[in-house]
């Protein structure tokens, strides 16, 4: 651990501070709480919330995973592991079944987490109504007295102009039969995974300065209509290296004419399947 | 249809919807309007009549929840709560009356209307806030009213801003009828629109208010429109009701001398 | 004898003119009439003695001074000089009927519609009460391409003659005419002669102004003179 930060980096009263943030969203599942965010080391956009998320409930022997689109590797969940690394020093891992505390951006791991693990989401626009309602003041007053006519009016809106719901990502759900809230860039597929999770979900907003949180085993519904059911996304593809077929592929360009291969975006996961020795098409080929 | 005035044997609803006593209200020192009581029923159709300042548009601001009374109070007769003083409610509660059992038209279709969202969506909302959860259903109910409206089917996923004056002000008026408002406020609804266009929005006012049976507080300047579609008739100068009547014998045999100034002012055409 | 179907009480009427600094001129004062139901009453005064003044007023078009005007609606008598609009209206609708000198025309609605609207308002069945309109037009001699037509278009003597048929669409137990036959031809006047005997003969009490003495002589079954407030039979 570096020396001259405090453990994780913000100070006791802030951490404290957020810490009363995440109890006031846990008692109302889906509310979203103001908190008093501070300078980070990033920029806003760079995932603050979640990092003064995960560094007010951080402790000494908790093991950190972080992911960006389902992936240890890339460049901002390394950045954020390794901050951690050095101002908390806390051990870290790329296990989503070894972790307990898992910080993510645009994605639910797709192993089930349990009682004993917190998943801390990234959020860029915590509300929902922002898209309609760009006063601060009347969204309040929306959320307050249910007035969520306009949420629905967007999915109206999708089918007129495309035939079906289009919105495939941080798609609008109901938390506990009465908020509704974002639940931030995860693609539609995840949403299901957050109904009755047993881990405790948090969701941090640096710019936007909103702390929400669902606690676990609570409902969460995804918005639809009665003739046009929500619906995950599915491919004709299993993953390419491990075949799975459950899971949320991305699509990878391999050449220069267009080839493309399909592979599970959480990269956990992917690796763990092949330790159990599946193997999808073109495992071999990548092998050699 | 009957309208909900009188019953089949010729006599009359009992209760008043709409219940105003003594209603004033006050911008600092400036008067907005002072000591107004009427009592609206089911089925009515009341205009206020009256020129710039005389405290008409204050009156149905006050009236339709958008300012608090100054003094004064103002009874709705509530479905299953009777007559209901609003100064009681909450603001939660005045907002869900305001969004299911009244409607406003404003003067500018763009106040009143979402410019960003399809026609379709705009008279959908309503429905959708009060829970309708089937797609298909709240489209044909939305191309129901698009056609009572007489706006062409086929623009039901166009964007308000492509509609001419007189189509936005008809798409305002569909959005908020959809839900069945049984009081409906309108400020100035022919205001700024072509002749033409007027008269077929009057028209489509007059058969909409007799076949829904809904009662109406009209705020307008101008007494054809009057004349038209109201029932009853206030006139307003300096923040004071200075006649209230039969609109026919109001505008035939005004006594105020305002009224009579009014009356005369009109060129024929 | 059976009551009056229309009762006048002491009935006084004036205009104040502000315009004019307050002038007042006075039409009539201390009125007292009653039309029974298969009367018809003709008012009669010279031009601007305020023949048509207490018409208004029966129908409270015009608010008197003073005085009552006691019309049968269903049970009971109203009194239209101090009833509320809402009561006024009822009555108009179920009890009073009334047929103007002009047309007032309404942009966009076809004369059949015109005619057609009172029977609608009191719950007839629209078919049924186009079917009236109907005969009534064809009756006065509109011709049946006119009638999808708004009749602003119209001929002063085609508006009044729609004016007519819709005074008629209903039949009221008490009707006011105020000069119903000025600008008909012959064969129009004797239908509309028609239409108020028939009107009489189902028991309707009718008070009207006729300046044509032929009609006059034809339907009334009394003469009430405004100046001397005197009725003779």
């Amino acid at each position: 651990m570096a020396e001259g930060y405090n453990f994780a980096y913000l100070d006791e009263q802030t951490k404290r501070m957020i810490r009363r943030a995440i109890l006031k969203a846990v008692a109302i599942p889906g509310y979203q709480v103001p908190f008093a965010g501070r300078e980070m080391p990033l920029p806003y956009g760079w995932g603050t919330g979640g990092i003064q998320v995960t560094a007010a409930v951080l402790a000494p022997d908790d093991v950190l995973k972080v992911i960006d689109q389902g992936a240890d590797d890339t460049t901002n969940a390394v950045s954020i592991r390794r901050f951690f690394a050095r101002t908390a020093g806390v051990a870290t891992t790329t296990r989503t079944a070894e972790a307990t505390v898992i910080q993510t951006r645009h994605r639910i791991p797709e192993t089930t987490l349990t009682e004993k693990q917190i998943l801390v989401y990234q959020v860029p626009i915590p509300d929902p109504l922002r898209w309609m309602e760009p006063r601060e003041t009347e969204t309040r007053k929306m959320h307050a007295l249910l007035e969520y006519g306009v949420m629905h009016v967007k999915l109206y809106e999708d089918i007129a102009h495309l035939g079906r719901i289009a919105t495939s990502y941080d798609y609008p759900v109901r938390v506990n039969g009465r908020y509704i809230m974002s639940p931030s860039p995860i693609p539609k597929f995840d949403n299901p995974k957050m109904d009755m999770m047993p881990a405790l979900q948090l969701f941090g907003a640096g710019r936007e300065k909103r702390i929400y949180a669902v606690p676990p085993y609570t409902r969460v519904e995804s918005l639809d209509f009665d003739d046009h059911p929500f619906e995950i996304q599915s491919w004709d593809e299993a993953c390419a290296l491990c075949g799975a077929t459950a899971s949320y592929l991305d699509e990878v360009v391999t050449d220069d004419a267009g080839s493309r291969m399909f592979v599970c975006s959480d990269t956990d996961h992917c690796g763990e399947r092949r330790d159990f020795g599946h193997e999808g098409p073109w495992a071999k080929e990548i092998a050699q | 249809m009957m309208p909900a005035v009188a019953f089949a044997d010729g006599a009359l609803e009992d209760t008043p919807l709409l219940s105003v006593r003594g209603l004033s209200y006050h911008y600092g020192r400036q008067l907005g309007c002072r000591d107004v009581s009427f009592d609206l029923y089911p089925g009515e159709v009341l205009g206020i009549v009256g020129e710039s300042g005389s405290g008409k548009t204050t009156l149905l601001s006050c009236l339709s929840g958008r300012l608090p009374p100054g003094s004064g109070s103002i009874h709705y007769d509530m479905a299953g709560h009777g007559l209901t003083d609003l100064a009681g409610l909450s603001e939660s509660e005045l907002r869900v009356l305001m969004r299911s059992d009244w409607g406003i038209v404003h003067q500018t279709p763009r106040d009143g209307l979402r410019m960003g969202v399809s026609a379709g969506a705009n008279i959908g909302e309503r429905l959708m806030a009060i829970g309708a959860r089937h797609y298909g259903e709240i489209r044909a109910a939305a191309l129901d009213w698009l056609a009572r409206v007489e706006i062409p089917a086929n623009r039901i996923d166009h964007l308000p801003q492509s509609f001419s004056g007189g189509m936005q002000q008809r798409l305002q008026i569909a959005r908020n009828l959809v839900n069945k408002p049984r009081l409906v406020f309108m400020d100035e609804p022919t205001g700024g629109l072509d002749v033409s266009v007027q008269a077929k929005l009057l028209d489509l006012l007059r058969g909409l208010v007799s076949e829904l049976g809904l009662s109406v507080v009209l705020v307008t300047h101008d007494l054809a429109v009057a004349r038209l579609l109201a029932h009853r008739l206030m006139v307003m100068k300096s923040g004071e009701v200075v006649e209230s009547g039969l609109t026919d014998q109001v505008l035939d045999d005004p006594h105020h001398p305002y009224s009579q100034l009014l009356v005369s002012s009109v060129l024929q055409v | 004898m059976a009551d009056p179907v229309i009762e006048v009480v002491d009935l006084a009427k004036s205009f104040t003119i502000h315009a004019r600094d307050g002038l007042t001129i006075a039409v009539f004062n201390g009125l007292s009439l009653h039309v029974r139901a298969g009367e018809c009453v003709a008012l009669h005064g010279p031009s601007g003695s305020g023949k048509s003044t207490l018409l208004r007023a029966l129908y409270a078009n015009y608010k008197p001074d003073r005085g009552q005007v006691l019309v049968r609606h269903g049970q009971n008598l109203v009194d239209m000089a101090s009833a509320s609009p809402r009561e006024v209206l009822a009555v108009r609708r179920l009890s009073l009927g009334y047929v103007s000198q002009f047309l007032r025309v309404i942009p966009r609605v076809p004369a059949l519609d015109v005619v057609a609207q009172p029977a609608i308002d009191l719950g007839t069945d629209p078919n049924a009460a186009r079917d009236k309109a109907a005969a009534l037009l064809t009756r006065l001699r509109i011709a049946e391409r006119l009638w999808r037509l708004p009749p602003a278009t119209f001929s002063g003597g085609e508006q009044q003659r729609v004016n007519i048929a819709r005074g008629f669409s209903v039949d009221y137990p008490a009707l006011l005419l105020d000069e119903p036959t000025a600008s008909l031809d012959a064969e129009n006047r004797a239908t509309v002669g028609d239409l108020i005997l028939e009107a009489r003969e189902r028991g309707a009490a009718i008070v009207g102004i006729f300046h044509d003495a032929e009609i006059r002589e034809r339907v009334s079954t009394s003469i009430f003179d405004i100046q001397s407030a005197k009725r003779a039979a």
